[in-house]
């Protein structure tokens, strides 16, 4: 059993399958550097990301994949659920090994089991699309916070980016502890980082939003009740809909 | 009565406007607008070409839910609720004693907008009561629409409602701005509709469904040859009607249903499950879970027509004109044509594995794709995702464990309903002849 430790980059996890066939590995599993613990045995190496190495180890993915395959090994990285690295490299393992594009075969533990993730990403990624909620500051900017349980801001850019593209804002995702940040101007994306002592400090006061904000979010709350038929009242069905953790972050929840 | 003349319609910006006012008219106008069951922003494509406001992308987002577990897509709003007719199930007729209100053209589009920069909504679902003619209440509508799509570059969702009796040019004008029209049946029956709605008549419903369908399909066919003609109406049109107020019998209820998707194209048919909203002597008293959970089995069977490639005869007849409350149609289906179960998972079409009770359309899909690389057993089976608790008895697989196969239809039944828990036990109306 040989343990590989990467820095947590996407190519860095790529390098660790080159290196795996490289040096013709064969029990190896993939950890994160600062998240390993030291109660390991066996062999440790540390791969040091190479992004010609990662590059190739890519390239045959995309020739053996389709692009949702693809697209499925990107949404397991965001994942970050812990051992993602290991289904990764069983799916790939997988993949290099067959002859023909196994992507679908359902039946193989790996194969579904990096489907389902995909899975879970895509619903966090459409939840996320829905669960924004803006606030506009004095400055115009529309703000939000989240706390998406993947790392989905990258994937959530582009809907953003179109639906709102003749307005400035600020996406900040608080668990990850970064942002990304529209200029309807310049018609460019960049990421912040903004640091704080706590996330409280994330969330505007309403010293600092715009006239009229907190009328609309009223109205928006008023609205959420107004709209719901009380005989029909079933929070089983509402909490599978809208999880508590994400109440803090949805206006109408507040 | 609160509704604005001319004189406030255009002219005033929301800025410096009566908050407190425009809030209470919110609450009266979302409250009226509730029982409109549709909320769907699906199916309808618009780019956000140079820099205007918002998108669709065809697929729909549900940006929250109510407490009653409904999506939250659209502010679903009425212009008024001030209305000239007295429909017995309507909480906004005329002879109820209700607060009245009524929003400018201004005001909606206002909303709309600032809603929609704050992602709290997908765009708008505009209906209205009646006040002073039909016409004249339509053209406030359209004129909403025009609006946000016009002078605002607004590419959100539109859903307004077609009302029966507007000039066709009206319904032909809305279709140019809004992605989904709707004219609400209302009720089953022309008999139904003549005893609690006696303004309306079936006749007045279906035309302005007629005229949508003959512009979607005109405009469908000129499209095809001319890319730039402007879209009409592209995420169709829907309807929904009230069931459990009225007589009618499932077997009724999706027959007509299944009419009105084969007539007119629709692309929903809603069932709103009837909630009392008077103490009308010609309503039935009911509780509500009772219209609920009929309401439930009827879109399950919606569901089996529309994905499911099922047929209403083989859902509902005149042998078995009511839905099961206690088990669902494709269940119910099945037990009645066990001569056609088990199929071998591994062999049997695509169009079979979805009848099967337990799988649904994704784990059909991905049991197809699968099977081509190695015979499926019930522990991939499981992890693919189907109810094997229900599968069970109708298929077979890889694995020689086929001793659920060969029951009686009133053997499965017992197993699977004293397995199952529900909340609506009490409600579940008396064992129907299934069998």
């Amino acid at each position: 059993m040989i343990t590989l430790w990467y820095d947590g980059s996407f190519a860095g996890l790529l390098t660790c399958i080159f290196e795996m066939y490289e040096h013709r590995l064969k029990d190896v599993s993939i950890f994160q550097k600062q998240k390993e613990t030291n109660a390991l045995f066996g062999d440790t190496l540390d791969v040091i990301t190479d992004i010609t190495k990662a590059n190739r180890v890519w390239n045959g993915l995309q020739k053996r994949l389709s692009r949702q395959g693809c697209k499925n090994v990107v949404w397991n990285y965001l994942s970050e659920l812990e051992g993602f690295e290991n289904a990764l490299l069983a799916f790939s393992r997988y993949v290099f090994d067959a002859t023909e594009n196994i992507e679908t075969n359902f039946g193989n533990p790996a194969v579904l089991q990096v489907a389902q993730t995909a899975k879970k990403v895509g619903r966090e990624k459409h939840r996320m699309e829905a669960f924004v909620r803006f606030q506009q500051l004095k400055d115009g900017l529309y703000y939000a916070a989240i706390r998406p349980d993947y790392n989905v801001l990258p994937l959530i850019l582009p809907h953003f980016k179109s639906r709102y593209a003749d307005q400035h804002w600020l996406i900040y995702d608080l668990q990850r502890g970064y942002g990304i940040k529209y200029d309807a101007g310049k018609e460019t994306v960049e990421e912040v980082n903004i640091s704080v002592s706590t996330d409280d400090e994330l969330i505007p006061n309403t010293a600092i939003l715009a006239e009229g904000e907190l009328y609309y979010q009223d109205m928006w709350k008023d609205y959420f009740h107004k709209t719901g038929i009380p005989e029909r009242r079933n929070m089983k069905l509402h909490l599978q809909h809208v999880p508590r953790r994400y109440w803090k972050y949805l206006t109408e929840k507040l | 009565m609160n509704i604005c003349t001319n004189k406030c319609t255009n002219a005033v910006p929301l800025y410096g406007m009566n908050w407190e006012r425009v809030k209470e008219k919110l609450g009266i106008l979302a409250d009226a607008a509730k029982y409109d069951v549709s909320c769907s922003s699906s199916g309808s494509k618009r780019d956000n070409k140079g820099k205007g406001l918002g998108d669709t992308t065809g697929m729909g987002i549900c940006h929250s839910y109510t407490e009653d577990g409904r999506c939250i897509s659209l502010l679903k709003i009425l212009l008024t609720n001030v209305c000239i007719y007295d429909c017995a199930y309507c909480i906004s007729r005329k002879s109820n004693d209700v607060k009245r209100a009524g929003f400018t053209v201004q005001e909606v589009v206002d909303l709309t907008i600032s809603f929609y920069r704050r992602n709290y909504i997908e765009g708008l679902f505009l209906s209205s009561g009646i006040f002073k003619d039909v016409d004249y209440t339509m053209e406030r509508l359209v004129r909403i629409a025009k609006k946000l799509r016009l002078e605002h570059n607004f590419n959100g969702y539109i859903h307004l409602k077609a009302i029966p009796g507007a000039s066709d040019e009206l319904i032909k004008e809305a279709g140019l701005y809004a992605d989904r029209l709707s004219v609400n049946i209302e009720l089953p029956s022309e008999q139904s509709l003549q005893k609690l709605a006696p303004e309306k008549r079936m006749a007045d419903i279906y035309k302005p469904m007629s005229v949508l369908n003959n512009s979607i399909l005109e405009h469908n066919g000129t499209k095809a040859l001319i890319k730039s003609t402007p879209k009409f109406a592209p995420a169709g049109q829907s309807t929904q009607m009230v069931v459990g107020a009225t007589p009618e019998t499932d077997n009724d209820i999706l027959h007509k249903a299944n009419a009105l998707y084969k007539s007119y194209h629709l692309k929903r048919v809603y069932y709103s499950g009837f909630v009392p909203v008077s103490d009308d002597a010609r309503l039935p008293v009911t509780t509500p879970q009772v219209s609920f959970l009929r309401e439930h089995r009827l879109y399950q069977a919606d569901w089996l027509m529309r994905f499911y490639k099922f047929s209403v005869n083989e859902i509902v007849d005149k042998a078995h004109p009511l839905l099961a409350t206690d088990i669902d149609p494709k269940l119910q289906w099945a037990l009645r044509n066990l001569h056609l179960f088990p199929i071998d998972i591994n062999r049997a079409a695509y169009d079979m594995i979805i009848r099967v009770p337990g799988i649904g359309i994704q784990s059909a899909l991905k049991i197809v794709e699968a099977r081509r690389f190695q015979k499926l057993g019930w522990e991939q089976l499981r992890k693919i995702g189907l109810a094997e608790s229900r599968a069970k008895y109708f298929i077979t697989c890889n694995d020689a464990r086929y001793n659920h196969i060969g029951l009686q239809p009133h053997v499965i039944y017992q197993q699977i309903t004293s397995n199952a828990s529900s909340k609506f036990k009490t409600y579940h109306s008396p064992q129907l002849s299934l069998f």
